[in-house]
């Protein structure tokens, strides 16, 4: 091939790199401006301060609080029931278990299938899960669904930082006669915190976008939910129900909610990078 | 400890075995080619015909991972290559960001920009189209991929040794041939994983195609056409499937189809992945 035409391949590829991730960067830019520019007008303090009032989806006054408290308490209570499910799986998987062992190798692979198994099958599955225990569409079913969801994105984020762990670490602990429990706990936990940190919000930030699981178990209301067994509302749900109105004025709150959402996971998104810096008190080097 | 552990591998079991048994009701009077290859979606009249849904997922998929793949891949390209450190070192970030944004945001998004674009360059190519499409959801979802597909790239490329790039920039090779003869030769395994990874992501997607595609329960015949995703059937359909019998059996058949196909990429991508090791030892 003559040199030239080296060249010219080595231009093309240039420009068409330089092209798509002109293409990458600008539309996500124009996803979040198109979100700001859209919402932040629309957004006044009671959509944030005041449940929806009678006629709410029709253009009267009201605003989404119901939906905001709803999803925090949701997302907060899948992220603790799948922190305390997680956790433990992380832990047992490094330190009681090799990692060629045949189960650790099947339960690794058992939580890849879950991260990629969509989230309205999660919905699925979380309303015969349900249906079966006899509940409702409530806030505890909707924890229970879209804490399923979460798992395996927490576990897997944890399983990352805990491998990473020098042996050595471990070898010092048994040699001062801790059991691998203790070793577990107060010394892998510690020397891990941020990124377990990191996991648990990058974990409340799906979840608590999630809407396709919460669609069949968590329901929908104007109140804000006072009990487990109440159904609740949620963010997403909130924006696509607004959205679907024909009203343009109860359209526009649906783009000041969307606004909210995202400020809201952007915010966690951020938390999650900084706490990931800084809690390293305990952290041995 | 350890019967916690067992939890990941035993729930996958009890969703194949909790949606099975609910969509068991569905085969009880329809064969299961009747259901999936049937074009005829009538509720009331017992008719469950899934073909419509399962071609306009694989439409809006398959056009989505057109846009996604070559793009992200190229991006993936020029950041871990081309890009100043710099460069590289806030885009990293900002890219994970964005794998957060919720999709009912994208969902607005595609409202309010993709579907009017769509359908004002309908008539240039000899279409009309109400906007609502597998273009629009293919566009969505494309650019909800674009953060999955290049941060595990950037992983896959970050692994090629550079003494590798080295050996090949001292034989004269440019920079591009560098690329494609050693960094994409030797991630390949890695880049097939993540277009799975992508693709399985781009598959599932409920809330922001739903809002985008149109929801017509049609064959697709192009591009501008309305399509009716599966996962957008199920979300759709949850208030009325109670009260029709063998509806919630086939909503929930349709989540059992999305779960093996998941299922059967995983399997796929982990065994390219192996097989790309055992070379590799």
């Amino acid at each position: 091939m003559g040199f030239r035409r080296r060249k010219t391949e080595e231009a093309v590829f240039r420009v068409l790199m330089g092209g798509a991730t002109a293409v990458v960067a600008g539309s996500l830019l124009l996803i979040l401006g198109t979100v700001v520019v859209k919402g932040l007008p629309a957004l006044d303090l009671a959509m944030i301060t005041q449940t929806p009032k009678g006629g709410y989806y029709l253009g009267k006054e009201g605003g989404i609080l119901n939906a905001i408290v709803g999803s925090l308490a949701l997302a907060g209570g899948a992220t603790l029931l799948a922190l305390v499910l997680s956790l433990p799986v992380v832990l047992y998987l490094n330190i009681f278990r090799r990692r060629d062992s045949r189960f650790a190798v099947l339960t690794r692979f058992a939580l890849d299938v879950l991260w990629g198994v969509p989230s309205i099958v999660y919905g699925a599955f979380g309303f015969i899960l349900m249906v079966f225990l006899g509940l409702r569409a409530s806030l505890l079913a909707g924890i229970i669904a879209v804490s399923l969801l979460e798992l395996p994105i927490m576990a897997r984020a944890m399983d990352e930082v805990v491998r990473l762990v020098p042996g050595a670490l471990k070898d010092a602990s048994y040699s001062l006669g801790a059991t691998k429990l203790e070793t577990a706990f107060k010394v892998i936990v510690r020397q891990t915190l941020p990124g377990i940190v990191t996991a648990v919000l990058i974990a409340f930030g799906r979840g608590i976008g999630d809407a396709a699981s919460v669609i069949f178990t968590a329901g929908f209301t104007d109140r804000v939910p006072t009990s487990l067994l109440e159904p609740a509302a949620t963010l997403p749900l909130a924006i696509f129900y607004q959205l679907g109105t024909p009203v343009p004025e109860v359209q526009r709150r649906a783009y000041a909610s969307a606004a909210v959402l995202t400020l809201l996971v952007l915010a966690i998104s951020l938390a999650a990078r900084f706490l990931g810096r800084k809690l390293t008190k305990n952290t041995i080097r | 400890m350890f019967l916690l552990t067992a939890v990941p591998g035993a729930l996958v079991f009890l969703i194949l075995f909790g949606l099975v048994e609910k969509s068991r009701g569905v085969f009880a009077v329809k064969s299961i080619a009747g259901v999936l290859f049937g074009t005829a979606w009538h509720p009331l009249r017992g008719e469950f015909g899934l073909l419509p849904f399962l071609l306009g997922t694989l439409w809006v998929t398959l056009a989505a991972m057109l846009i996604a793949g070559p793009v992200s891949l190229l991006t993936a390209v020029y950041l871990s290559e081309y890009a100043p450190r710099k460069v590289r070192e806030t885009a990293k970030p900002v890219v994970d960001l964005l794998a957060g944004i919720p999709s009912v945001v994208y969902g607005v998004w595609g409202v309010l920009m993709v579907v009017p674009l769509v359908r004002a360059a309908a008539p240039f190519f000899g279409a009309t189209s109400s906007g609502y499409s597998v273009l629009a959801g293919a566009i969505v979802l494309a650019i909800m991929v674009f953060p999955t597909i290049i941060h595990v790239a950037l992983e896959v490329f970050a692994a090629v040794p550079q003494a590798l790039r080295d050996a090949s920039l001292a034989l004269g090779a440019t920079k591009w041939e560098t690329v494609k003869h050693v960094v994409l030769r030797k991630g390949r395994p890695g880049i097939i994983a993540a277009v799975v990874l992508g693709l399985s992501r781009a598959f599932g997607e409920t809330m922001a195609v739903l809002m985008v595609v149109g929801n017509v329960a049609r064959i697709p015949r192009s591009l501008f056409d309305s399509a009716y995703p599966l996962p957008a059937l199920i979300a759709n359909n949850y208030g009325e499937m109670m009260s029709i019998p063998l509806y919630d059996s086939a909503l929930m058949l349709a989540a059992l189809v999305l779960f093996a196909i998941v299922f059967v990429f995983n399997i796929g991508a982990r065994a390219v992945l192996v097989r790309a090791e055992r070379k590799a030892e």
